[in-house]
């Protein structure tokens, strides 16, 4: 009796630990379906706020207008409607607000019953007009067009080049800027970390003295333990200042400064990565070259190098997905100008930077925080892709050197 | 001689691993290294390229002279001795580099340019290893396609590219297969026409097949070196006797 | 031979051009690191004094101190740990002790590996999401600890699992011919023997989850909070936010300059005693295990 219940109990405990070890696996799950389910409501939208409609005169031959052009019209830039392809008439804006420009308060009723007839008569009378309107105040017997607008696509989503959530009255929910913006600051920080990380992984691993190279290690466990944000503080008090100084810029925080701070904090990962790699190069190896006439540093170039090269770029991939994900410190440097950026000395903003700086405004469940929650599934995805090809490329090379 | 050494210690730190060597070695001959694990065999084979210089803590004293200079005199050039001094390993470690490219690495690292210079070495070397028939048609592929027997015979081919007069062979053939093993010992053979050749082996009838003269080890310590022949049938030391018996090792 | 000398020194040339191009790179990286450091330890020493660590913040933020955000992320810290630490090694033991090698361990494996590489404001979404508006939490002490703790799960996992491998299996092997089951092997050999590693990760992860913030910004952080949390339900300030906060977008950026580098040092300060800890320990019990 007393056996079999120590049995029950080893067995309930080691329930417990396995419960335990699928919490992790429970979590990515649970992340992969939260991000999706609110990132995906975008999908399912149009960019027009949620009650609202956009009306024509009926005689406008305009059969739609894409959500670019939609601000262009009510930014005032675009201002005939010849230029979107209908008559030769000037585009006249109206918004609800304006509707005391052109009735009385007697005429809209003081209840304002009558508003869905006046605005119907509006559109009517003005052949030119263009209205932003609630729908509730779109009579039964609407005398002018409402313009059909098409949900939010991935593909508009993907390669549309505004990104303005909060535009009136379409939103400009275009990625591409961000993806961009994301990639570039990433890819020019690991070009700034890659030989400087490098060049030190090397000389710890096989130039410095077993006495640096022991003062070394923990310094650099220490610039990994750095918080982002303090990282971003002092890219905000020193870099920026000095970026705008060197280059006379209008304004310090750019690209450039994101760079050089995202390749401060790549510098742990990759030289850290690269010396264990350095570091499986079997002896007998370095030795062959020696053995050959080769001094040591024709070794580290000729042999080290190339033997270690898949472990370097594992570092490098590794290095990219991190300052593709890092936040705060890009959020804190870089300006976040959401323009497709044509020079590192221009401002630019990353998809974690958007997220950290709009979700807080966005309202939960509109489009506008379901399309942050949209940028966090392909940050998600784009970080996710860096870790499979990591595991790849460390996979594939145990298997060519077994 | 080709080589002399003359009283030779060396000391990792405060361990005394190699104790007072003497031996003589003449040219166009094959030495084997016999001798239990951990005797200093590899230790005494690395005194003759330097490679323990590598190791800190590392202390040599006595004299060892090839082709009549002392090699660790300072006027000695450490490059071109183990330009001259060709080693290979236990097990085969070609270079993460196509064939070609293996055994170029020992011409390219001295400073040699000429295409075409190094084109003829590289086919002459893999002819000599008797290798090239087997790779002519694929010297781009990388070296590690090759299999374990042919992946040695590279790292011998390699050695050789670099015109040394001296080969030494640490168990080269300990990681390989019976047929491999067969082909390296028939190559060690055909290579002692053009080289001085020492070899560290724990395989005694290996040792009576190839060399010509063989030097027992013992704890650091030279216990007996003669004629292969007199080393395997009639050994003056009864440590060599009870050795190469299998009675101890 | 002339020849050969030429070439030589030509390789030795080229090998001291390298190696002190090398040298100069790695200490230029050493050279970064003291200049952050000591650049936010001179100035943030004039702002730090006992006052600062122990008042609330006045006049937007421009004046006082810290104290409410030691404190919230002292809570943080606490409560992430009260939800990360048990999980993480019951789980480590899991993975090392009890799962065969097969499908199901690389599964968790590459799982907990992919954890750990999902950026930080991923997870502040998900807990936004899941704790604050699922859950209804709100923006809670529960809410950011929980979502702290599901960040630093992977670290308490690996370095837990290295803690336990370190333990070599000849000792399990003595318990079980002792008569001692999986279970009490575990708990009177194995974790005893793991332990001071087992905290060294702790101690890493605590630093981990002290600096950050991406994860904070929509479960826990409030902006200005002059009073300390009475319930697991309520809001917090916190040092990293803090630090943003006054930073980038307080009442008056110029005039909270010293709070900031005060913050910052505040911050540096805990990795710094962070990481001493976790070598000290390392050390203190690597020589310990050693001399046994
Ligand atoms: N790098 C080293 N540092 C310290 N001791 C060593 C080193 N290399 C070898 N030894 C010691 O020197 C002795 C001889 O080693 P070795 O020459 O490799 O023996 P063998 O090749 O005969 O098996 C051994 O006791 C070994 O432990
Ligand atoms: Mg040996």
């Amino acid at each position: 009796m007393k056996r079999f219940f120590r049995r029950f109990i080893e067995k309930f405990i080691e329930g417990i630990f396995f419960l335990s070890s699928s919490v992790t696996t429970l979590t990515v799950l649970l992340i992969v379906v939260f991000l999706f389910r609110e990132g995906m409501g975008v999908f399912n939208k149009t960019p027009i706020e949620e009650g609202f409609a956009i009306a024509l005169n009926k005689n406008n031959s305009v059969k739609e207008i894409s959500s670019l052009d939609m601000k262009n019209i009510f930014d005032q830039n675009i201002t005939n409607w010849k230029t979107l392809g209908g008559n030769n008439d000037s585009i006249i804006l109206f918004r609800i607000d304006d509707i005391s420009n052109y009735f009385t308060d007697e005429q809209l009723g003081d209840s304002l019953q009558y508003v869905p007839k006046c605005i119907s008569s509006l559109v009517d009378s003005l052949t030119g007009i263009i209205a932003f309107i609630p729908e509730k105040y779109i009579d039964k017997h609407f005398a002018g067009r409402k313009l059909p607008m098409d949900k939010i696509s991935v593909g508009k989503f993907l390669s549309g080049k505004e990104w303005f959530p909060t535009a009136q009255p379409a939103s400009q929910l275009g990625v591409l800027p961000l993806i961009l913006g994301t990639l570039w600051v990433s890819l020019m920080a690991i070009l700034i970390a890659l030989p400087l990380g490098l060049a030190t992984a090397i000389y710890m691993a096989e130039i410095a003295s077993e006495k640096v190279r022991r003062i070394l290690k923990p310094l650099i466990e220490l610039l990994a333990g750095i918080p982002s944000v303090v990282y971003g503080f002092f890219g905000l008090i020193v870099i920026v200042p000095l970026i705008q100084k060197v280059f006379d810029l209008p304004v310090g925080e750019t690209g450039l400064a994101g760079s050089i701070v995202l390749g401060i904090m790549a510098l742990p990962t990759i030289i850290t990565i690269s010396e264990d790699a350095i570091r499986t190069t079997p002896r007998a190896m370095k030795e062959a070259s020696l053995a050959l006439g080769a001094n040591k540093w024709q070794t580290i170039a000729r042999v080290i190098i190339p033997y270690s090269m898949s472990g370097i770029t594992a570092a490098a991939i590794l290095g990219i997905g991190r300052a593709i994900g890092e936040t705060m410190a890009v959020l804190m440097v870089t300006g976040n100008a959401a323009v497709i950026p044509h020079t590192i000395l221009e401002p630019v903003r990353t998809i974690p930077a958007t997220i950290a700086a709009e979700l807080g405004e966005a309202p939960q469940g509109g489009l506008h925080y379901e399309a942050l929650f949209a940028l966090g599934c392909i940050l998600f995805i784009l970080t996710m892709a860096t870790n499979l090809l990591v595991e790849y490329i460390s996979k594939k090379r145990k298997y060519n050197k077994q | 001689m080709k080589i002399r050494t003359h009283q030779v210690n060396l000391y990792y730190s405060d361990f005394h691993a190699l104790k007072g060597i003497t031996m003589e070695i003449s040219a166009n001959t094959v030495t084997a290294l016999i001798g239990p694990s951990g005797c200093g065999k590899s230790t005494f084979l690395r005194v003759f390229n330097r490679m323990n210089d590598l190791i800190d803590g590392v202390k040599i004293t006595g004299d060892i002279f090839i082709d009549g200079q002392e090699i660790y005199d300072r006027k000695t050039n450490i490059d071109d001795l183990r330009k001259n001094v060709g080693m290979v390993f236990q097990k085969p470690n070609p270079f993460p580099k196509s064939i070609f490219e293996n055994v170029a690495y020992g011409l390219r690292v001295n400073g040699i340019n000429d295409k075409k210079f190094i084109e003829e070495r590289v086919e002459r070397s893999l002819h000599q290893s008797a290798l090239w028939d087997e790779v002519k048609d694929k010297m781009k592929k990388s070296a590690f396609e090759l299999s374990g027997g042919q992946q040695q015979r590279l790292c011998i081919a390699r050695a050789l590219a670099i015109e040394p007069s001296i080969i030494l062979m640490d168990e080269p053939a300990s990681a390989l297969d019976p047929i491999s093993t067969a082909k390296i010992e028939e190559l060690i053979y055909e290579l002692k026409k053009n080289y001085t050749i020492i070899i560290v082996t724990h395989n005694m009838q290996q040792a009576g097949r190839v060399s010509d003269k063989t030097g027992f080890f013992y704890l650091g310590e030279l216990i007996e070196y003669d004629d292969t022949k007199i080393i395997f049938t009639n050994p003056k030391n009864p440590r060599t006797q009870n050795y190469i018996t299998g009675r101890f090792g | 031979m002339a020849e050969g000398e030429k070439i030589s020194s030509n390789k030795m040339l080229k090998q001291a051009i390298a190696f002190n191009l090398f040298r100069i790179l790695s200490f230029s990286v050493v050279a970064i690191l003291i200049i952050i450091l000591s650049f936010i330890t001179i100035k943030g020493f004039r702002a730090i004094s006992w006052e600062f660590l122990t008042a609330m913040p006045e006049d937007g933020m421009t004046k006082g101190g810290i104290y409410p955000a030691i404190i919230g992320t002292f809570y943080l810290i606490a409560g992430s740990m009260l939800f990360a630490f048990p999980i993480g090694v019951l789980s480590a033991i899991y993975i090392n002790e009890y799962a065969k090698d097969g499908f199901f361990k690389r599964f968790v494996k590459l799982m907990t590996n992919n954890l750990a590489g999902i950026p930080s404001i991923v997870f502040g979404l998900f807990g936004m999401s899941l704790f604050v508006n699922t859950l209804g939490f709100g923006d809670s002490i529960l809410a950011g600890s929980l979502t702290l703790g599901l960040l630093t799960l992977p670290v308490v996992i690996r370095t837990t699992e290295e803690a336990l491998k370190a333990v070599d299996h000849s000792f399990r092997l003595g318990s079980y011919a002792l008569g001692a089951t999986k279970l009490q092997t575990i708990r009177r050999v194995v974790l005893p023997m793991s332990l001071p590693n087992i905290i060294t990760g702790l101690i890493l992860s605590i630093g981990r989850v002290s600096g950050e913030t991406a994860p904070i910004l929509f479960t826990v952080a409030a902006y200005f909070l002059p009073k300390l949390p009475t319930s697991i339900f309520d809001q917090v300030m916190a040092l990293p936010y803090h630090l943003y906060v006054i930073s980038t977008s307080g009442t008056n950026i110029e005039e909270s300059r010293p709070i900031a580098y005060g913050t910052a040092l505040v911050l540096i300060a805990i990795v710094l005693i962070v990481n001493l800890l976790a070598n000290g320990l390392r050390r203190y019990f690597g020589n310990k295990v050693k001399m046994n």
